[in-house]
């Protein structure tokens, strides 16, 4: 498939209004940064804002849509990250840096803290260690506390806890609010974004980068490979190198529950880690629900998210084991999001200098966290090899819209021209400026994941009519048809 | 929040049709300012997008479709002098009674001397029910079809397969017909049709295959639904071609707001507890039509909330009965889904028998059970199907204590 450039992605010229704006085919960017899943955003931010032009290229129709879609949204402090480790760094670099910007981009960030619960002698026996690992890793305010304390603190924690360890700094974030807020920043300086794009292949010329896609052609002075699930395969394809790393995916499946759950608790409740995994989790979240999840499943493919029924009844009763109240609640959305590990824990950043190459791969079960951490890698990448850029010399902060149930929202404001989905509370407004704001919306799932349209409790009974009228024409996969079309 | 408050005699939270009976009867009994609080752009409730008859009989005296129904409704209400404000989302309610309200210009509050749920039922949805496969696009509720095909003039789907044998099932069959959509099955997991027995003919004159006994075991399409997995009552899988699933029924209250707010909620409804003049555990609240039973037809809401206005009435003027003795009715075990009202009041005699409904979640033989504590008090023989309802009169003798619950349960045979 060899298609200019300048061609929208959809042939038929119908969403020719939605498409991304077109690239001059000859044109060399800075930086070519592939795939717009968390790593990618906070990269492409990081470089624009130390002043190179960049383009982000996604092969998805919309950005979020790998790895980035499905996760647990806990702002990790790297606690239990291997001491020393990149991976522990990068994750102490980035919650460090997401303090500092979060509320100049409007992300929310709920301080929760998290309390590891040991649920068997075993496990006690390890909590010792999990505090000791803390404070090797910096992480001085996590002790150990007695089960009574950790009984006062989560009342409705259920019987045969025996000991606990609280980390006040775990905390929740939005996880497409943030990402999307970092790519908009860079598109605020400069930066380019190709939807529905697929980096084949590419050369080095000892100077210059051509990289072939599904679009054409496009040329840049440096790469980065920020391409998740497939970031091995993208690695192959543009190094010619086999062995480096291989991507294993690991899928977690969630359980969501019903706002009237998440008074329920208000810490994050993480069980004591194996080497595998962090366990399953109880955990508020930002948008006012609590979820359990996820689980840990090694799988062939790196597309198929998809649930299954009795690995979603075994979340909901581990959920009741933790917190037997939420019984009595109704769970509202269930998902599965895939991470791209390796045969190693460790991330995968592998610098070719004389190629003008990073990788930014295998960020596995923590790169929501250490996305701005691993940014500051490619940002120092790029100036070490030589090249100079003038940053801009004013910053702009372009505010992500407030969809999380902390501050206010659009519907408590005048001229929002009224509710639209009435779960989540979004309003006219906040739907077509997802619809028609920079960026805009390509899929069903990328405006959900804007506005949370659809993902409460009535999962579009009330709103899909109204959504399908408001993103008509809009969306690659329309959400209904004309009656002639539909019966076509 | 530091929003004007204003007042009024009754709010009624849903236009619907038991909450358009309820504000019209009212206002015809002499209650000065009755409000109809609705988030949708226009009154009328779930009718408004059921394109098909009947309804109307009882009310109007001749069969109309859903949104003529609606319509007639609205007017009779408006004539009446209710105050119907569309667009207004009742986002939080507490004791007062006080109400948070959210509409296109931002938010404020009312403090209405008396309250009323009647904000109806949605269908549970696949997430809800832990169905297995892909999240693809087509995954729908009869609802989300409906107002689809009859407010928007659109298909979200060509050849969707139909979950469920309730009658809401066959009103998707009928909106599928209308908008020139083929279902390619009509999948029921139980042995034959819940709505009643003859249910198959609808889909027999559509070509519509009715596969009873059988369960969707998973969806499959990765961007929109390509297939389902159907396994049948002799546990053969096969896999059905299809691009879209309509999830139908398993009614649930759309009570959020009793849910978050101070009222106490009845696991087996999802709805408010009510007593059986209607009242919620806060006795300024009341709660009338399909969130106190999910759910029955709109002729029986709308004569619900007909009949709610006179207690309202002696509520205004302080001349009911009060809420405090009560015996609370519980369910036990999984045959029954829910009983209603959930608490009657003591019995003192000469007080009259009282009359519940139960409806029953599945279909069973045997003994239908009242104990309190240890103690069988009332029993009787029964036969019960899934989403069926029975009437039943309890002697005042056993109501005689608000201390313990009396326990409904079913023992099969
Ligand atoms: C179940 C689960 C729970 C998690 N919980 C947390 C948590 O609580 N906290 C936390 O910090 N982290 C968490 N994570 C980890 C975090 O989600 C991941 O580390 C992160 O999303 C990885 O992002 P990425 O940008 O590397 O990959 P991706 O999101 O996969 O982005 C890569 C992008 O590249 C695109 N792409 C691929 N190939 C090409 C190509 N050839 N051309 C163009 N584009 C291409 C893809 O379409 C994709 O959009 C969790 C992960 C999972 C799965
Ligand atoms: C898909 C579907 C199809 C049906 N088909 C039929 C049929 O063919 N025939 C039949 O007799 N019955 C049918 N029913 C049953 C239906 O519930 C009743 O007909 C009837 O509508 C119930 O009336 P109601 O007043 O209890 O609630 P509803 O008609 O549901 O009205 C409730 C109203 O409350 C509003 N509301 C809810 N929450 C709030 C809030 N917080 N703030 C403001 N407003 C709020 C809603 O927008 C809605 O308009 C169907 C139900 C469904 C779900």
């Amino acid at each position: 498939m060899t298609r200019q450039v300048h061609e929208p992605p959809f042939p038929d010229g119908r969403l020719a209004r939605d498409t991304d704006p077109s690239v001059d085919p000859g044109h060399r960017f800075d930086v070519i940064v592939i795939g717009a899943g968390v790593v990618g955003c906070a990269v492409a931010r990081r470089l624009a804002l130390a002043g190179a032009e960049v383009l982000v290229v996604e092969k998805a129709a919309d950005i979020l849509d790998g790895a980035s879609k499905g996760n647990s949204a806990i702002l990790h402090t790297g606690f239990d990250a291997p001491p020393g480790s990149l991976e522990q760094s990068c994750i102490a670099e980035g919650y460090a840096e997401f303090l500092d910007i979060h509320e100049r981009l409007n992300l929310p960030l709920v301080r929760s803290g998290a309390l590891v619960v040991a649920w068997t002698p075993e496990q006690e026996a390890r909590l010792d260690g999990i505090v000791e690992q803390a404070h090797r890793n910096d992480v001085e305010d996590v002790v150990r506390i007695s089960i009574e304390e950790a009984g006062n603190r989560e009342p409705g924690l259920g019987p045969g806890a025996l000991g606990a360890v609280s980390v006040p700094g775990e905390s929740l974030v939005d996880p497409w609010s943030t990402p999307f807020a970092y790519l908009l920043q860079a598109m605020a300086h400069g930066t380019r974004v190709l939807r529905g794009c697929v980096v084949e292949n590419g050369s080095f010329d000892g100077g210059c980068w051509t990289l072939q896609t599904n679009q054409g052609e496009l040329t840049t002075t440096h790469v980065v490979n920020c391409a998740g699930l497939y970031g091995d395969l993208v690695h192959r394809a543009l190094s010619g190198d086999e062995a480096e790393f291989h991507i294993h995916p690991r899928k977690g499946q969630f359980v969501v529950y019903d706002k009237s759950a998440c008074a329920l608790s208000s810490s994050i409740l993480l069980p004591v880690p194996t080497e595998t995994t962090k366990g399953i989790v109880v955990c508020p979240t930002v948008f006012g629900n609590l979820l359990v999840g996820p689980t840990a499943e090694d799988q062939e493919s790196r597309d198929d998210a998809s649930v299954e029924a009795d690995t979603l009844a075994m979340l909901k009763r581990e959920g009741e084991r933790i917190l037997p109240a939420l019984a009595g609640h109704a769970v509202t959305a269930i998902y599965a999001g895939l991470r791209p590990a390796t045969e190693r824990k460790e991330y995968r950043v592998l610098e070719d200098a004389a190629r003008n190459y990073l990788c930014l791969g295998g960020i596995r079960s923590t790169g929501l966290s250490a996305a701005l951490g691993l940014a500051n890698i490619a940002a120092r990448w790029l100036t070490d090899g030589g090249s100079a850029f003038v940053p801009p010399r004013a910053i702009d902060w372009p505010a992500a819209p407030a969809i999380s149930e902390h501050g206010e929202r659009d519907w408590m404001r005048a001229g929002n021209d009224g509710m639209v989905c009435h779960c989540e509370l979004v309003t006219r407004r906040e739907v077509l400026a997802a619809l028609d704001g920079p960026l805009p919306a390509r899929s069903l799932a990328g405006l959900k994941r804007r506005t949370r349209v659809t993902m409460g409790r009535c999962q579009g009974f009330y709103c899909s009519a109204e959504l399908a009228d408001l993103a008509a024409d809009r969306f690659e996969e329309p959400l209904a048809r004309a009656p002639e079309e539909a019966t076509g | 929040m530091t929003d004007p408050v204003s007042d009024c005699d009754v709010a009624v939270i849903g236009g619907g049709p038991s909450g358009l009976a309820l504000a019209t009867a009212l206002r015809r009994m002499g209650v000065a300012r009755v409000v109809v609080l609705e988030r949708e752009s226009e009154a009328g409730g779930i009718p408004r997008h059921c394109g098909h008859p009947p309804f109307g009989m009882r009310e109007f005296g001749r069969v109309l479709t859903g949104p003529r129904y609606a319509e007639r409704l609205v007017t009779a209400a408006v004539d009446a002098g209710v105050t119907i404000r569309s667009r207004t989302t009742v986002t939080a309610i507490s004791p007062g009674p006080l109400l948070q309200l959210a509409t296109p210009e931002g938010t404020e509050r009312l403090s209405p001397r008396r309250v009323v749920l009647a904000t109806g039922v949605r269908e549970t949805p696949r997430s809800a029910r832990l169905v297995s496969g892909d999240r693809a696009l087509g995954v729908l509720t009869t609802g989300a079809l409906q107002s689809t095909v009859y407010l928007k003039s659109r298909a979200p789907c060509r050849r969707p397969v139909i979950l469920g044998s309730e009658l809401v099932a066959f009103s998707a069959l009928l909106t599928c017909r209308h908008a020139g959509i083929q279902p390619v099955a009509m999948v029921e997991s139980e042995p034959r049709p819940v709505a009643w027995r003859a249910a198959t003919a609808l889909p027999r004159l559509m070509g519509v295959p009715f596969c009873a006994g059988s369960t969707v075991t998973r969806i499959h399409g990765n961007g929109r639904v390509t297939a389902v997995t159907l396994r049948d009552a002799a546990g053969v899988e096969k896999t059905l071609t299809c691009d879209g699933v309509v999830f139908s029924g398993r009614f649930t209250a759309e009570a959020t707001l009793a849910r978050m707010g101070h009222l106490e909620t009845d696991p087996g409804t999802g709805g408010p507890r009510v007593d059986s003049l209607g009242r919620c555990s806060d006795p300024d609240y009341f709660a009338v039509g399909n969130v106190v039973h999910p759910a029955d037809t709109a002729g029986r809401c709308w004569r619900e909330g007909n009949a709610l206005a006179s207690t309202l009435v002696r509520s205004l003027a302080g001349e009911l009965p009060t809420a405090d003795s009560a015996v609370p009715l519980e369910v036990a075990g999984d045959i029954i889904r829910y009983v209603y009202p959930q608490r009657l009041p003591l019995a003192r005699p000469p007080s009259p028998e009282a009359g519940i409904r139960i409806r029953f979640a599945r279909a069973a033989r045997g003994r239908l059970v009242v104990r309190r504590g240890n103690e069988s008090v009332l029993e009787r023989r029964a036969r019960v199907l899934p989403e069926r309802q029975m009437q039943w009169r309890l002697p005042a003798s056993i109501l005689s204590s608000a201390d313990e619950p009396l326990v409904f349960h079913f023992e099969p045979e």
